[in-house]
């Protein structure tokens, strides 16, 4: 069996502890979470998480019916072959000298992401995207020497009328 | 504002002040909840020892009419008790611990409950809420710490969450796949205030209980069994937990299907049954192994593909198209890949299956297996001394299988699984999945307590039996006549085997020649004791031991380096047995 990333679309509860007995059921199964969004929903109460996790057909069966076990998971849904939206948000922090900068300018326009922040030999980049588009503006700005990043991991929705998790 | 609205207002604010007063004459504190709570749920026993955080709890418990505490003489013992109580009679047990190490001493207690699907509802103390998270006396992280180890845990941080959350700690701990459910409440949500409302409706968004295959999946099961030459029913605890051993045995006996059970399943289906298997797996009975290794359907009823039963999984029942029921989806392909799912509880699915099927012989599958059984049977070396199999023998036939018999964790209880023949569903109780050394003494207790009139006897080894030995004093203070028959053969002996089979001989830290005497031990607590060391005296000791209604020990000086045979060495083929040493 093939590994693969699975995004996992997980309503859950709006509780405290939900997060630790997600994360802790992963550990101790022995999975892998590649990244793991979460925020609320449009309801207060319910919170969804947005899991990629990687591995074969076996892991990710194993990891749903876990993963449903948990008295506060409320559903589950894995829309990797579903058709969806995907972003994810990167923050970069880069060193640019002013001899650079129009450079970084240029690939800044070319993935139309924006500079958010200036130093003195520093910019911070931000970019949103899907996984390709992110990777890609993370490796063109590895020449100019990335002090850090931040990336939110991916979130995902259905595209069309269905709700996340039907 | 005018005069006449201003009036209306003062009236309204009159109308709410009177019924704040009427509330708080109502309302009583959070402990009165729990104890009120408990009632109306059906409690009747606890199990449990005091401490400062639960001192509001025990105050209302001392008031209870209903409810009654068993005290026992460490929390480990009151969780031990609870499951005890709670695989014996099928209710729900309950536990009461204080904050910190009153609650960490349950935790092997839960996790053995988790591990064997027992419905517990654990109750902790905690500190009060603002000073949980600041190193507060006697405070520990109990939902953090259990979290891996329960169905689910609550920590209550509103006194009018208590009543919700008891009804749906007893809710989850009893439906769908059993469990232990935590419950930790702050001292300070004990001495808050509100009002009793027993018909509050609670509603567990997330808690589904899994749904029924239908009649599709069970109708390819039905055909599949039809057409099979070689089917072996390999069932375990969730037979005895969905309570389905009438239809095991209708279904068993119209498709004259053999039966083997788990550790956890034995006593689902009669052992003196022409039927039966007894036990497979890696100390099961060599018939039992031979039947799964070449049937050609395995029908799977509430089982989980443990290693201890599976042996290697690559050659686990290599010919057959493998059956399996669970009310657990997770279970189901988790160890084992299997050709016929059905989720669903054991009863009901075998009551459909009772309706699809129609009688069946099997005469040559029946005559093989018989075969089996005289070429291999369960066997020992009799040289005229006091054999540890010896003494279960003569436990199963003078109690004809029917009374409850608790173990603790080694050789004493693969050889009680072995040789006690159960007659009576829910009456073989052990610690199988987490293997808890301790929990025979504790649980025997939780047994006598929901079952008063029974016969119960912990088949004990010396190693295990020290472990919670306090809970004599327990067994005592409640005159609970438990009997212990104690295998004492001053080793750990199921590690002594395996370094004698495994690590060449060399005893690292299993020769216990320097053991209490036991007799001495249990008489310091109050409990009868006798030792016996001659065969001969075996059968009289214990029909004594069972008549006199109360609790004795009776410390069988058996020979000191018996084995467990048959054996499957740790990850090998159950389709090779090692029948003794050398053979």
């Amino acid at each position: 069996m093939k590994n693969n990333k699975h995004t996992l679309s997980v309503l859950v509860e709006n509780r405290p502890g939900v997060l630790t007995r997600v994360a802790g059921l992963f550990a101790r199964r022995g999975y892998n979470i590649d990244s793991l969004a979460v925020g609320r929903t449009e309801d207060p109460a319910v919170s969804r998480m947005t899991i990629v996790v990687e591995g074969d057909d076996y892991v990710i069966e194993q990891v749903t019916k876990q993963l449903n076990k948990l008295v506060e998971v409320i559903d589950i849904s894995n829309i990797t072959q579903k058709e969806h939206v995907e972003r994810e948000l990167i923050l970069i922090k880069v060193k640019a000298e002013p001899s650079v900068r129009g450079e970084i300018m240029q690939i800044v326009d070319i993935f139309r992401a924006r500079v958010v922040d200036i130093g003195k030999d520093t910019l911070i980049i931000e970019a949103t995207g899907d996984i390709g588009k992110i990777n890609a503006i993370e490796s063109s700005m590895k020449p100019f020497g990335i002090i850090e990043v931040v990336r939110t991991g991916k979130v995902a929705m259905l595209r069309g009328p269905k709700y996340g998790s039907e | 504002m005018s005069a006449k609205s201003e009036r209306v207002s003062e009236v309204m604010q009159l109308g709410s002040i009177k019924e704040k007063i009427q509330e708080s004459r109502n309302a009583v504190s959070g402990a009165e909840l729990v104890v009120r709570a408990l009632e109306d749920l059906g409690v009747d026993v606890v199990f449990g020892f005091p401490g400062g955080a639960v001192l509001p709890l025990y105050d209302a418990l001392y008031h209870s009419r209903k409810i009654k505490h068993i005290l026992t003489r460490h929390e480990q013992g009151a969780a031990h008790a609870a499951d005890g109580y709670a695989r014996s009679s099928g209710k729900v047990g309950v536990c009461i611990a204080t904050s910190g190490p009153g609650a960490t001493n349950l935790v092997t207690g839960i996790a053995n409950a988790y591990m064997d699907s027992v419905p517990i509802v654990a109750i902790t103390g905690q500190v009060a809420v603002n000073a949980i998270g600041r190193d507060s006396f006697q405070e520990a992280d109990i939902t953090g710490i259990t979290m891996p180890i329960t169905k689910h845990n609550f920590l209550i941080k509103d006194v009018k969450e208590i009543v919700p959350t008891l009804k749906k700690a007893f809710y989850i701990a009893s439906t769908g796949r059993p469990g232990p459910v935590l419950i930790d409440l702050p001292k300070d949500i004990t001495v808050k205030e509100a009002v009793y409302d027993p018909q509050v409706e609670v509603d567990i968004p997330g808690y589904r209980l899994p749904v029924f295959s239908g009649n599709g999946a069970i109708s390819r099961v039905a055909e599949a069994v039809m057409q099979a030459e070689r089917p072996v029913i390999y069932a375990g605890g969730g037979v005895l937990t969905s309570g389905g051993e009438r239809e095991l045995l209708a279904f068993a006996e119209k498709l004259n299907i053999p039966v083997t059970t788990t550790l956890m399943g034995k006593s689902c289906f009669p052992e003196n049954h022409p039927l039966s298997l007894g036990m497979l797996g890696m100390h099961g009975t060599m018939y039992a192994n031979y039947a799964v290794s070449q049937c050609d359907l395995l029908i799977s009823i509430g089982v989980r593909f443990a290693d201890r039963v599976t042996g290697d999984v690559s050659t686990f029942a290599e010919k057959a198209r493998i059956v399996h029921i669970d009310i657990d989806p997770a279970e189901i392909g988790k160890n084992v890949a299997v050709d016929f799912p059905v989720i669903g509880d054991a009863k009901t699915v075998l009551a459909h299956l009772l309706e699809l099927t129609q009688e069946k012989r099997n005469a040559q599958w029946l005559k093989t297996i018989e075969e089996w059984k005289t070429q291999y049977p369960l066997e020992y070396e009799d040289n005229g001394k006091l054999k540890p199999q010896y003494v279960v023998e003569q436990i199963s036939e003078l109690t004809g299988g029917r009374a409850f018999v608790t173990t603790e964790v080694g050789q004493h209880q693969m050889w009680a699984a072995q040789l006690y023949k159960t007659a009576l569903p829910r009456t073989f109780i052990s610690s199988g999945g987490l293997g808890t050394m301790g929990f025979g003494l504790p649980a025997a207790i939780g047994v006598q307590v929901a079952n008063p009139d029974a016969v119960v006897i912990d088949i004990a080894g010396d190693g295990s039996l020290l472990m919670n030995i306090q809970e004599l004093a327990t067994a005592v203070q409640f005159e609970l006549p438990i009997n212990i028959a104690l295998i004492n053969n001053r080793y750990l002996g199921m590690v002594r085997q395996w370094q004698e089979i495994f690590h060449g001989g060399r005893y690292s830290q299993t020769d216990l020649s320097c053991q209490p005497d036991f007799v001495k031990l249990a008489e310091s607590f109050g409990v009868e004791a006798l030792r016996v060391e001659r065969k001969e005296e075996v059968r009289p000791a214990l029909k004594k031991a069972i008549e006199s209604k109360k609790p004795v020990l009776i410390d069988f000086w058996v020979e000191r380096e018996e084995n467990v045979f048959p054996m499957v060495p740790p990850g090998g083929s159950i389709k090779k047995m090692l029948r003794g040493l050398g053979r």
